[in-house]
């Protein structure tokens, strides 16, 4: 009984938590809220829970075991990680959960078969009490095989993006691959069907081909998919591990597992449309676009132009006698660390009376919010933080841009060029300003592997360098002047 | 038919929880700001590690002399707890420095 009221409690946190979250004055509450009711639920289950017989759970040791293991990996991980590496990190997270949900209906599917598949046939009537054994058992294996599904998907899916965004794994597309996808997907599906329709198919050797099977294609899924897309593919695999909890949810018939895992089905599937309409993009686009794939051929053929480098104390000089300056952060500049160099800038010119402003594109670095986070650490004020509507209006009364480590999101190909693999997606407007200077470490091109334009024009100046050295040098430069 | 009308009647709990769920969740996200993309998504992928309860519970029934059962569960447990602490702690760790820096 009690029980029931602690997974209320939880199911309530839950959504007041991912409400919370949505807001920025209660977004921590919020966080630590659900995390609350995620720990009363975790402590009821094990003290509370009792079979439909009233059998309580045995195997403490290992329970707490593991709960201790996972506890102390988990919390050294999230701690350690660096900001620039927390979408890698959020990636794995979320294929840990997933292979949680697979193992789950591994193991449920295990018991399911040994019990079925008992020698004498009176067995059946047993588990499944009433004239509804057949549908009984169709519905509980269609919960387990969507779990291990969805579940493994979600896993080795993860998996490759956090490969992807780490720089382990390359895009990889061959011809062909998404037919092939298309028709693994139903394999998949047949073989479910079949597993599930009929009772006496479910032997072991067919499910573990199965599990075999959907991690498959959790791979194929994410291999073609541009390193830049990432983002929308992990929020797409969150919000699948939701559905795959919601399944474990029906297994167990656990209303906190029901109400969490659909909740972050739905919502997450929301988050990753919104994500795609930031870079004004359909997600079908996005998943079966193999952006990126294809991209370095265009690169190939695009015209290489001459472009002109600028010296630090020129940079130094330029910016110190501007009225306004508009930095855009990139993921060149988390990638160097260089967000506290960056505010030490803005500072200084702010005291020599310039107007320092950010330009946030919405998928700059590798994750929406990606940059306002990094900047956040920095303590750069949040009114500096211009979204790109915003800095869109203002590039023309602006005399510098200063882009730090980005390049696809100014990449003026966006607006022009309708061959481009980026074309459609709304960009920082930088070419507008009086000025621009580009910080990178090389010519090289940037995630989506494109040339930009940006950089041989007229107007643009490279700065070649490790954005942290390079800002380090130029306050060093207006100190000096 | 007769027997899908049945089905929908006897299980009209979930179907009534899993329906208001997704209308739920999307409303409660739906004007969320794009400063919060990321800690939500990552907020989100903790409160997903609710699953760690069914591993619990087949850990928990798992039969003592079942090995695999037992090992299939341990790991479950393991990956679980990951899911839940490393997602709410990173989130906080996210959130953190937006609070930090509103004084």
């Amino acid at each position: 009984m009690l029980l029931t009221v602690i997974y209320l409690l939880a199911s309530i946190s839950f959504i007041l938590g991912l409400k919370m979250l949505s807001n920025p004055a209660s977004a921590r509450k919020g966080n630590l809220i659900a995390a609350a009711g995620m720990g009363l639920a975790i402590l009821g289950t094990i003290f509370l829970y009792e079979e439909s017989d009233g059998t309580k759970l045995g195997n403490y040791g290992w329970i707490f075991g593991g709960l201790i293991i996972g506890t102390i990996i988990g919390t050294l991980a999230a701690k350690k990680v660096k900001m620039t590496a927390m979408p890698e990190m959020v990636s794995l997270f979320n294929g840990m959960g997933g292979a949680c949900a697979a193992l789950i209906s591994i193991t449920e599917f295990n018991h399911l078969a040994e019990t079925l598949h008992q020698p004498h046939d009176v067995q059946l009537g047993e588990i499944f009490p009433a004239s509804a054994a057949y549908s009984a058992w169709v519905g509980k294996s269609i919960v387990i095989l969507a779990g291990l599904i969805i579940g493994s998907v979600s896993f080795s899916g993860s998996v490759i993006a956090w490969g992807k965004l780490n720089g382990k794994i390359h895009d990889f597309a061959f011809k062909g691959q998404h037919l092939i996808n298309g028709l693994l997907f139903l394999v998949l599906l047949g073989l479910a069907g079949w597993i599930a329709g009929v009772y006496e198919n479910a032997n072991t050797t067919v499910f573990y081909v199965l599990l075999i099977l959907s991690l498959i294609y959790g791979v194929f899924f994410v291999l073609p998919i541009g390193g830049a897309d990432m983002p929308v593919v992990i929020s797409l695999l969150n919000s699948f591990t939701g559905v795959a909890a919601a399944c474990g949810g029906f297994l167990y018939n656990n209303k906190a597992m029901l109400t969490g895992g659909i909740l972050v089905g739905a919502a997450g599937t929301l988050l990753t449309i919104l994500m795609c309409k930031a870079m004004n993009r359909s997600l079908l686009n996005v998943l079966i676009g193999s952006f990126g794939g294809h991209a370095a051929d265009v690169a190939a053929t695009r015209a290489q132009g001459n472009y002109k480098e600028i010296t630090l104390s020129d940079t130094a000089i330029l910016l110190t006698y501007a009225h306004k300056v508009m930095i855009v952060p990139g993921y060149g500049l988390a990638v160097a660390q260089a967000q506290h160099a960056c505010h030490e800038l803005e500072k200084l010119l702010t005291e020599k009376g310039v107007e320092v402003k950010y330009a946030i594109h919405p998928v700059a670095g590798r994750m929406p919010g990606h940059m306002n986070v990094l900047l956040a650490e920095a303590d750069v004020d949040y009114d500096q933080l211009l979204e790109m509507e915003a800095a869109n209006e203002q590039f023309s009364t602006t005399d510098v841009v200063l882009v730090l480590g980005a390049n696809d999101v100014v990449n003026p190909a966006a607006k022009t060029d309708p061959a481009s693999p980026i074309y459609g997606m709304p960009i920082l407007e930088v070419e507008l300003a009086k000025n621009c200077i580009v910080n990178k470490r090389s010519m090289k091109p940037g995630y989506a592997g494109i040339e930009n334009e940006l950089f041989f024009q007229p107007k643009t100046s490279m700065l070649f360098g490790d954005a942290k050295k390079v800002l380090e040098a130029i306050s060093t430069e207006i100190k000096n002047l | 038919m007769e027997t899908l009308l049945e089905k929908i009647a006897l299980h009209q709990d979930y179907i009534y929880i899993v329906v208001l769920m997704i209308f739920l969740g999307i409303e409660v996200i739906g004007r969320v700001p794009s400063v919060l993309h990321t800690p939500l998504m990552s907020g989100a992928n903790a409160i997903h590690g609710v699953v760690i309860i069914g591993a619990i519970i087949v850990m928990g029934k798992a039969d003592p002399s079942n090995y695999l059962a037992l090992s299939l569960g341990f790991l479950a447990v393991i990956l679980g707890t990951l899911n839940v602490v490393g997602g709410f702690v990173v989130t906080d760790r996210m959130l953190e420095m937006f609070r930090h820096k509103q004084k």
